[in-house]
């Protein structure tokens, strides 16, 4: 335990007063705001005062917005405290039980709305007299694009996933052939590349600002493009055209994320150790480090099995009585496929933050979804349905 | 960096085993005619041809399936080529003027042609300029050991052979000058060598032509000029009388002369005879003229060129005159060389020819000597394919003996216009064994024929020909008659050969082709819409042909067809040959091209879409079922029709007739544009690079609605107990349409009518064209073509298992299991390699390990040209080969992949890249399965005394010395073997 932990006996304005919430219980004590230790050391405290040493915790807080907000590496930490006026609240759960939805942030279970679940972590008196102030419920909103593997991609790599969802704005860009310039040991030698060469006004990868002219594409959905013509990498594109990844090398490398090390180094190299191996899906959130080291960006890591299977291709069958439906799977892959495409869908609270410059992730509310372009496809069919000369 | 990979089945040592004995990639053949010849000759001993192309390739040829291939390092336009007689050794001219000698090298009975040297004339320091030292004509002599070159400056070199030495033995013009009286001299330079022959008598004496007229005897023992003879006319070609008494030359202004050759005058001023056969206006020069004797009386001429310059300057003609016959062959295509094949034994008296052998640019026409009126001989190979352009293929792989004889029968009946004398090039031994099943090639053409081939062996034979085009009414016949009318008497024309690019009416174009081989129904569609149905019969016939016409459209409202109109079919009837006969025309309305068509023998159905939906007809009642429109209501272009946007093929023609006009300037220019322009093409690319836009397929893309294949299968579509007639139709749009067909018993086909009800709709989200549809039976192997299994030909597929069906894209290969469509496996060939689907098929590949193991895949060739092999129905990669140049969007178009009858063999075809005028010229083949013995088919024994290769290696001192060469040198056809040879040099 470190000094900083123990519990101060006299309350001051560089006090934080901290209520922790684990079940039914309560603890109450405070910590110094101007010296507030790492997360690890607070995580361990918790456990103690709570006398829960062996339970995995998943620690949250209401922030001064009222949203419940997750506590799990030293960046948030730090963050919770020094916008506790006094009051800290936490509620903790345990892992195994935690209900991730409870962070508005999760679409992976949708069972009741996260803003009322939040409400009932907040409050846990159900006569509650004003309805907490509800920002951006996550069911409203739709990714778009993201910035994806921020950890196991080199600073001067950006890998962008531009979410197509069959609407009506185009992914508006253009590739070209094009040659850049790399070190190899017999010295600087030219290769032969590909470059995003136009970006359409108003079109997708425009409105993201996370593509630009000039960037090389390195990547297709995991595939490296090297030694592949143009017209093969625009086939790819096009072929992935509904759930794009592109990994560019972004010809300004002024707006590089930065990996923040002195305040988490080993978290960091934590962090991605475990995203090789782990295709967990509440992976972004849950585990320490990616979500809040570099909180301008989100950071989704993904498989390319999980690129593979995305609810997005179904293919549309239309019976002959009339009912449409969606293309089923069989038993092995059904789970798979439902339960991977919720996984890197990013986290619209974090659109509020005041840090985030560099993200621009714009999202659109409502889109046509297949089975509705499946209906309207029937109606115009529907007048030659089968015809006998 | 992280390296992403799709996931990837672990190397199983076992599964690479028997993929070893599965796959194995090989091109095997080539079909056809070589494209671009430019030089041709014949080794009047081995009874060989060997012709030369503008890419470089040497193709010899001599008795049906003897064959072999050389290509030179350099890309360059052969300009000549020579045989030594006897010794399996050519010699090559390329225009970069280099020399390379050949081999012909027998390997584990196989020929195989090797280059053995290459040798340049070495330029001469300060008089001379580069041109000087081009070689113009070569003569290397009959006793092989000597090679005269003639250059452009007028000097003839002498080179030993084979070792290409140079000897100190040149002839320069101020030597020849010397014996010329001084009023011929005029100050001018004799210009370049026009032509070398050697005295048919002394082996001694050659005869030089130069460019300005003058022909020197040289007499090589003296180094001394025995008789000049002062022509005055320009030179193009020199020839010996056999009896070496007189010789003939052939002259720029159309005419040649016969000069005496006596010993007594030194110099003559004046020939015998001069003639210009096709005068008094001014004529085309005679590029090339023949002298033979025989001994029936006069001597044959057969001279090229001639023709009156303002009437006629514009054909391609070759004269034969023997007394006071006379015929003008008249070909379709540029006449490259030529040559008799006559007797060359010294001792008689009499060339006697037998056959004169025409390489045009497009054809070989071999026309016999020895028949009254000179009949044309059937080339047993170098069959001219692309006679007429050719617009489809489909092959026909283990056809039934039944239906080959019919076939074959029904061609010999056809082709009574040619005389059945022997293939006279008949070098070599055929060792190839007999094929041991029939496969058909059956190419569609642009005007409207159907041509059937015989693709079981080394050579493609021509079998039958079907045309499609009288059983409309159309403008070509008036055409026909008229031109015959209008040509005159004079020039005795007579049309040759069976290139035939013209195509008067490009509605009558072939798009499609399906046969039933067991029942002998063809299904045959074109550009206009129009789907013949015909019958095999063996007796000819006289009658009216069954119309129907099918509106695809639907009554759509606010479409209006911009394209070509329907071909109109003849009202009466009309009389047909044995063979297929037309039964049945389905006319498409509107009247565009036929994208797809399929045919059930069994059930008496045809289907076929085009690029505004799909109909289904019962032939046997010539009753429609059903037609379905597919059109996207947005699509415009689709009503444009493709003839209106492409300009007129006479148009290209002539562009193209008038473009090589003007590239017949001299090499050397030739080259220097091409460096300008290749100059002027990489500024191009660097000023303006090429965007791709990066946008997903939208619903309404234009010909959306094309629809690109069709299959029948009997499978279960509306549940998963009951099996029935299923079609099934896919889009250009990914759209795939499942109709359960309601087909009558066989008793009762005339009764009761076909019902078509529509089963399952199916739209792949990912839109890209559906380019194949096949049903897998409970086990995974494709169902069989129907009869196999009523006639017990196949085994009956798994009726109790689950079905699924296979749907190729563009861009993914997917199963679904059916009655539900719910999806197996996939891959994604786009997404992952970025290379797209251009052809499919199922395959079923044997294993050489074991007689009964055979595996069926899933075969792809890729826009890129590579071909990948996928397990079915897992859909697993297996191999993959680059096969085309991804250049070649031509022969990758053109592929055609077999089925397997017996899943013995398996061998697919595609057209050669290189297009001239519009029409490709040869097939190749290749085999991708290990089954298939590797070497090559075309197994060339030739027949040879001696071994030239095992004689001379090239550092054999015995050859170096003149004297040696002179002794050894076996020109006299004696039965060495090769030990004698190998004792005489020991």
């Amino acid at each position: 335990m470190n000094k900083n932990h123990r519990v101060p006996s006299s309350r001051s304005l560089s006090a934080v007063e901290v209520k922790s919430k684990f079940g039914a219980e309560f603890r109450r004590f405070s910590l110094d705001r101007s010296k507030p230790g790492r997360f690890d050391e607070f995580y361990g405290l918790l456990q103690h005062v709570h006398r829960i040493p062996n339970v995995d915790l998943l620690v949250g807080y209401a922030d001064i917005h009222g949203d419940l907000l997750p506590i799990n590496n030293d960046d948030n930490y730090h963050k919770a405290i020094s916008t506790a006026a006094p009051l800290l609240r936490l509620f903790l759960q345990r892992k195994e039980e935690a209900d991730y939805s409870a962070f508005g942030t999760d679409s992976l279970t949708r069972k009741k709305t996260p803003a009322a679940l939040a409400a009932v972590l907040l409050r846990p008196d159900a006569n509650r007299k004003k309805p907490p102030i509800i920002i951006s419920l996550p069911k409203d909103f739709r990714p778009v694009s993201s910035i994806i593997d921020v950890d196991i991609l080199p600073e001067t790599h950006r890998r962008v996933r531009l979410y197509k969802h069959g609407q009506e704005k185009p992914l508006g860009f253009y590739i070209r052939d094009g040659s850049s310039v790399r070190v190899t040991p017999q010295g600087l030698e030219k290769v032969p590349g590909i470059f995003i060469s136009r970006l359409v006004p108003g079109g997708l990868a425009e409105s993201t600002g996370l593509l630009a002219v000039n960037d090389e594409v390195l990547e297709v959905n995991g595939i490296e493009v090297a030694g592949k013509s143009l017209d093969q990498v625009t086939d790819m594109m096009i072929a992935n055209s509904h759930n794009l990844i592109i990994t560019v090398k972004p010809a300004n490398q002024r707006n590089n994320v930065v990996r923040n090390s002195n305040s988490g180094g080993g978290a960091a190299s934590g962090s991605s150790g475990r995203s090789s191996d782990s295709g967990a899906s509440y992976y972004s959130y849950s585990t320490p480090g990616a979500t809040a080291m570099t909180p301008s960006h989100i950071i989704q890591n993904f498989r390319p099995e999980e690129v593979e299977s995305d609810d997005e291709e179904e293919d549309l069958v239309i019976e002959a009585g009339g009912d449409t439906r969606l293309a089923p799977r069989p038993a092995a892959g059904a789970t798979a496929s439902y339960s991977m495409p919720t996984l890197p869908r990013y986290e619209p609270h974090l659109n509020l933050r005041p840090s985030n410059g560099a993200m621009a992730t714009s999202a659109s509310v409502g889109s046509l979804s297949a089975p509705d372009r499946g209906l309207e496809r029937r109606n115009l069919e529907e007048d030659g349905t089968v015809i006998t000369l | 960096m992280m390296k992403f990979r799709f996931r990837r089945q672990g190397h199983d040592p076992q599964r690479e085993k028997i993929k070893q004995d599965l796959f194995a990639f090989n091109k095997t053949v080539e079909h056809g005619f070589p494209n671009q010849p430019s030089a041709l000759a014949y080794d009047p001993k081995l009874q060989l041809m060997a012709i030369g192309t503008k890419s470089g390739a040497i193709k010899v040829y001599g008795a049906p399936g003897v064959e072999c291939t050389g290509l030179h390092k350099e890309t360059a336009t052969v300009t000549q080529l020579h045989f030594f007689p006897g010794q399996g050794r050519i010699l090559s001219l390329l225009d970069d003027n280099t020399l390379h000698l050949w081999e012909i090298e027998q390997k584990e009975q196989c020929s195989h042609l090797e280059e053995v040297c290459s040798f340049m004339l070495p330029g001469r320091s300060g008089i001379e300029s580069t041109s000087a030292t081009r070689v113009t004509v070569l003569l290397p002599k009959l006793s092989c050991d000597l090679l005269a070159v003639g250059t452009e400056g007028g000097g003839v070199h002498f080179l030993e052979l084979p070792s290409f030495t140079l000897l100190d033995r040149s002839i320069f013009q101020d030597e020849i000058m010397q014996s010329v009286p001084e009023e011929y001299k005029c100050g001018k330079s004799l210009g370049p060598v026009e032509s070398l022959q050697e005295h048919p008598q002394h082996p001694d004496k050659i005869l030089i032509g130069y460019s300005r007229g003058l022909v020197v005897l040289w007499d090589l023992q003296s180094r001394h000029a025995d008789n000049v003879f002062l022509g005055k006319q320009q030179l193009e070609s020199l020839v010996w009388v056999r009896s070496g008494n007189s010789f003939v030359s052939s002259h720029s202004d159309g005419g040649y002369m016969v000069w005496p050759v006596s010993s007594s005058t030194p110099c003559t001023h004046e020939p015998v005879t001069s003639t210009i056969p096709y005068g008094p206006f001014p004529c085309k020069a005679v590029n090339k003229i023949l002298w033979r004797t025989t001994e029936s009386g006069a001597p044959l001429v057969l001279f090229s060129g001639g023709m009156p310059r303002a009437s006629y300057g514009d054909r391609h003609c070759l004269t034969i005159l023997q007394d006071s016959q006379h015929i003008t062959l008249d070909f379709t295509s540029r006449v490259i060389d030529f040559f008799t094949i006559h007797c060359i034994d010294r001792d008689k008296e009499f060339d006697d020819p037998l056959a004169l052998v025409v390489l045009l640019e497009e054809e070989l026409v071999v026309i016999d000597l020895q028949t009254a009126g000179w009949p044309t001989i059937p080339s047993p190979y170098l069959a001219p394919l692309h006679s007429s352009a050719i617009t489809c293929s489909y092959h026909i792989s283990n056809v039934p003996t039944k239906l080959w004889d019919r076939v074959i029968s029904a061609g010999q009946r056809q082709c009574h216009l040619q005389t059945h004398t022997n293939w006279p090039i008949c070098g070599g031994k055929n060792l190839a064994p007999s094929p041991k099943q029939q496969e058909l090639l059956l190419t569609g053409h642009e005007d409207g024929t159907v041509r059937f081939w015989d693709a079981s062996g080394v050579s493609l034979r021509p079998l039958y020909k079907l045309s499609t085009a009288n059983i409309f009414q159309t403008d070509c016949d008036h055409n026909d008659s008229l031109t015959q009318a209008g040509e005159e008497d004079w020039p005795p024309f007579r049309k040759v050969g069976c290139f035939d690019p013209y195509s008067d009416d490009p509605r009558l174009g072939i798009q499609k082709i399906c046969l039933c081989k067991y029942s002998g129904k063809l299904l045959v569609a074109g550009t206009a819409g129009q789907v013949i149905v015909l019958y095999l019969c063996d007796e000819k016939s006289d009658h009216m042909i069954d119309v129907a016409t099918v509106d695809l459209l639907q009554d759509r409202e606010g479409f209006t067809w911009k394209g070509h109109d329907r071909l109109p079919p003849k009202s009466s009837s009309v009389p047909f040959a044995p063979g297929f006969q037309p039964v049945v025309l389905v006319q498409c309305m509107p009247p565009a091209a036929v994208t797809a068509v399929t045919l059930h023998a069994e059930w008496n159905l045809i289907a076929f879409g085009t690029s505004h939906g799909f109909g289904l007809f019962d032939y046997h009642r010539r009753s429609p079922v059903l037609a379905r429109c597919t059109l996207h209501p947005n699509d415009s272009l689709a009503m444009e029709g493709p003839l209106s946007r492409v300009k007129s093929l006479k148009k290209s023609l002539r562009q193209s007739f008038r473009r090589i006009r003007k590239s017949r300037v001299s090499g050397k220019k030739r080259v220097m544009v091409q460096e300008a322009n290749a100059q002027l093409a990489e500024q191009d690319a660097e000023v303006t690079p090429v965007q791709r836009r990066i946008e997903p397929r939208s619903a309404d893309d234009s010909l959306s609605g094309v629809v690109r294949c069709l299959c029948f299968a009997d499978t279960f579509l509306r549940d998963g107990t009951h099996h029935g007639p299923t079609m099934w139709a896919g889009t250009n749009s990914g759209c795939v349409y499942a109709y359960a067909l309601d087909v009558p018993s066989q008793d009762k086909f005339s009764e009761q009518s076909v019902e078509a009800l529509l089963g399952k709709e199916i739209q792949l989200m990912h839109r890209a064209p559906v380019v194949s549809i096949a049903v897998l039976d409970g086990r995974g192997n494709p169902l069989p073509e129907p009869y196999e299994v009523s006639r017990d030909l196949a085994k009956a597929p798994d009726m109790q298992g689950s079905h699924s069906v296979l749907i190729a894209s563009e861009e993914q290969f997917k199963v679904f299991m059916l009655p539900r469509v719910s999806a197996k496996t996939k891959f994604k060939l786009t997404a992952h390699e970025g290379c797209r689907v251009r052809k499919v098929a199922l395959v079923n590949f044997s294993s050489v390990a074991s007689e009964d193991y055979s595996e069926n895949g899933l075969v792809c060739l890729t826009n890129l040209g590579d071909i990948h092999v996928f397990s079915i129905p897992a859909l697993r990669p297996q191999v993959r080969y680059d096969c085309i140049r991804k250049e070649d969007i031509s022969g990758i178009a053109s592929c055609v992949f077999t089925k397997t009858g017996q899943g013995e063999y398996f061998k697919k075809i595609f057209l050669k890249s290189r297009f001239y005028l519009i029409s490709p010229s040869e097939y190749e083949r290749f085999s991708l399965s290990a089954r298939v013995i590797t070497k090559p088919l075309c197994q060339l024994d030739v027949d040879r005394p001696h071994d030239p290769s095992e004689l001379s290696p090239l550092s054999s001192p015995a050859l170096d010395s003149p004297n040696s060469s002179a002794d050894i040198t076996l020109d006299t056809t004696g039965e060495l073997t090769v030990e004698d040879v190998k004792d005489f040099l020991v």
